[in-house]
């Protein structure tokens, strides 16, 4: 990829031992800043971004010429203030935005990892981005924030490091993946797999792309984003530039059209591998087990102030799921809040023009902040 | 702010932890945060609420009491405030049980269905009685468990819970109710306020 002098990234020399077992050393971490540090350093938040995001929260991304991902609710004057607030936010470890990850080359041999880069875990994640407060000499952070499976890496940071954040926002998330998480998940493994340009992963060897697997895995993907009224209410049956049926397997639906495109401009911004390792990532997140079975524990440890938002329509990642973690830090006395936003929009709600969730999350950011 | 929550603010002890269950804009919240330095959470079923307590710097979690009380451990508060939605609830008597589960104390208010004002309508009218702190109709009032200061007294033997305090508030003034006065709180009071213990 021709993408390196627009990406800012950070060489962590301090191995990192990973839940696989392997040990990584001297590998990159790309990364992004918005607004600007204060003099005390405690005006900081860390975002996790979630499967398919990067670095590039807000703003034009320079890569893809389009507006980053969290681009509603991160900004000037927005709910996450970047007058106000420092934003630092990491390509995740596994990724494909200039961190570590499938299609690096393995040092000790030379060639394109693929499927031979060792198996990471929202651990690890966050046990790599850690790296970033003592690049920026920040002993505590603001916030940490993030949605979907930025959320999950919001829980582990606070878990990990208790003292290393003031307030903990986890966003449509869960404490481990569900069954139906983890079978759309290999649902999109197994697409991009099945795709003969893969390559048991070596394509980037070989030359080739598996387009039409990974797209195939982003249109189940997207699917599970958008709730069932919001799929109604936009497409309904509505025909794609066409009068009547074709009578064949064109796209004669405007959901169908909808699907391909967001597929065809998926590939065109991420890496194959990548999708593998970071679901895989997800499927593997399981903070109960991590504290055999007793969520609580998880948290502890932290003073932190926590805010936990979850969307009526939301089936990926259901108030529930979000509930369990609120009904956890209240069985130990955590300070937590917690709001289920009224939307439409699936699970995608966190990342779209949802005024009831943006002026939540900006009024419980600025308040915190105010009676910091 | 309200008489009722002056009341209450006034019966809480200073840095204390208190959970407000059913908190609506988190007035009560707010002023015992500051007049009281306390510790205070809430519950409220309202959306909206919920937000309006967050744009306010307020801990509060989206829930319903019948199902969220039981996510806190025993003694988790010194304080728990039930204003005004007893009789809302489909079972009262496994509420009370929760709050002084999850509370050392419990400071419960109930608008006063004895009051002659909701007798005589109901007397004179033959309809259900419509008042300033009852100002739903039959068919779309949340109150389905309407009790009179009598009652709740009474209920206090029955389901045994202690009532470490009693007032009465009429025309804004609070007085204390005891055996001797029960009758005519019983009658002019819009409203019982109880500080209960296990």
């Amino acid at each position: 990829m021709n993408i390196k002098e627009n990406i800012k990234t950070l060489i962590i020399k301090k191995p990192l031992k990973l839940d696989c077992g392997k040990t990584i050393n001297n590998y990159p971490l790309a990364y992004e800043t918005y607004g600007s540090l204060n003099k005390n350093k405690d005006n900081a938040i860390l975002v996790f971004h979630a499967l398919t995001g990067d670095q590039f929260v807000t703003g034009i991304n320079p890569i893809t010429k389009k507006d980053g991902w969290w681009s509603y609710a991160v900004g000037p004057n927005k709910s996450i203030d970047t007058n106000k607030y420092f934003v630092i936010c990491a390509n995740v470890i596994g990724g494909c935005m200039g961190s570590y990850g499938p299609s690096h080359k393995n040092p000790d041999t030379n060639k394109i990892y693929g499927t031979d880069f060792p198996i990471i875990t929202i651990n690890d994640m966050v046990n790599a981005q850690v790296n970033l407060l003592d690049h920026f000499k920040i002993k505590k952070l603001f916030s940490v924030v993030g949605g979907s499976m930025g959320g999950m890496q919001v829980l582990q940071f606070i878990s990990n490091y208790p003292d290393k954040a003031s307030t903990v926002v986890p966003i449509a998330c869960t404490s481990n993946h569900s069954a139906q998480n983890i079978a759309f998940n290999e649902l999109g493994r197994q697409a991009i797999a099945s795709d003969h340009n893969w390559s048991d992963g070596k394509y980037l060897s070989n030359n080739t792309l598996p387009d039409k697997g990974l797209s195939v895995a982003r249109m189940a993907a997207h699917i599970t984003y958008l709730s069932k009224k919001g799929l109604q209410e936009k497409f309904g049956r509505k025909l794609q530039e066409r009068d009547a049926l074709k009578f064949g397997f064109d796209a004669d639906f405007q959901i169908e059209s909808y699907l391909r495109y967001q597929g065809s401009v998926f590939v065109d911004r991420f890496d194959a591998n990548s999708y593998l390792y970071i679901t895989r990532a997800m499927d593997y997140f399981d903070l109960v087990k991590q504290f055999d079975g007793n969520l609580s524990n998880a948290f502890k440890k932290t003073k932190a102030k926590f805010f936990v938002i979850s969307f009526t329509s939301d089936w990926l990642y259901p108030t529930q799921e979000n509930k369990d973690i609120v009904i956890a830090l209240n069985a130990i006395g955590a300070d937590v809040g917690f709001v289920e936003i009224k939307s439409d929009k699936g699970h995608d709600s966190f990342l779209l023009d949802v005024p009831d969730f943006l002026k939540t999350l900006k009024n419980f950011l600025n308040k915190s902040y105010s009676e910091r | 702010m309200k008489t009722e929550y002056k009341i209450i603010v006034d019966l809480i002890e200073e840095k204390t932890r208190v959970l407000d269950v059913g908190c609506d804009d988190g007035t009560l919240m707010d002023s015992l945060k500051r007049n009281k330095n306390v510790d205070a959470r809430g519950i409220e079923i309202s959306k909206d609420k919920v937000q309006t307590c967050v744009s306010k710097g307020l801990t509060v979690i989206e829930g319903n009491a019948e199902l969220d009380l039981k996510q806190f451990p025993n003694d988790s508060f010194d304080y728990v405030v039930l204003g005004q939605t007893l009789q809302a609830f489909v079972n009262p008597e496994i509420v009370i049980k929760e709050l002084l589960r999850v509370g050392k104390k419990a400071i419960i208010t109930i608008p006063n269905f004895g009051h002659w004002k909701v007798r005589l309508n109901l007397l004179i009218k033959g309809t259900m009685p419509i008042t300033e702190s009852l100002p739903n109709d039959w068919y779309n009032t949340p109150n389905i468990h309407m009790c009179t200061i009598k009652d709740f007294v009474k209920f206090s033997k029955i389901i045994n819970f202690k009532i470490f305090k009693s007032l009465a508030l009429t025309n804004k003034n609070i007085s204390n109710i005891n055996n001797s006065n029960l009758f005519y709180k019983n009658l002019f009071a819009e409203l019982g306020i109880f500080l209960i213990e296990k």
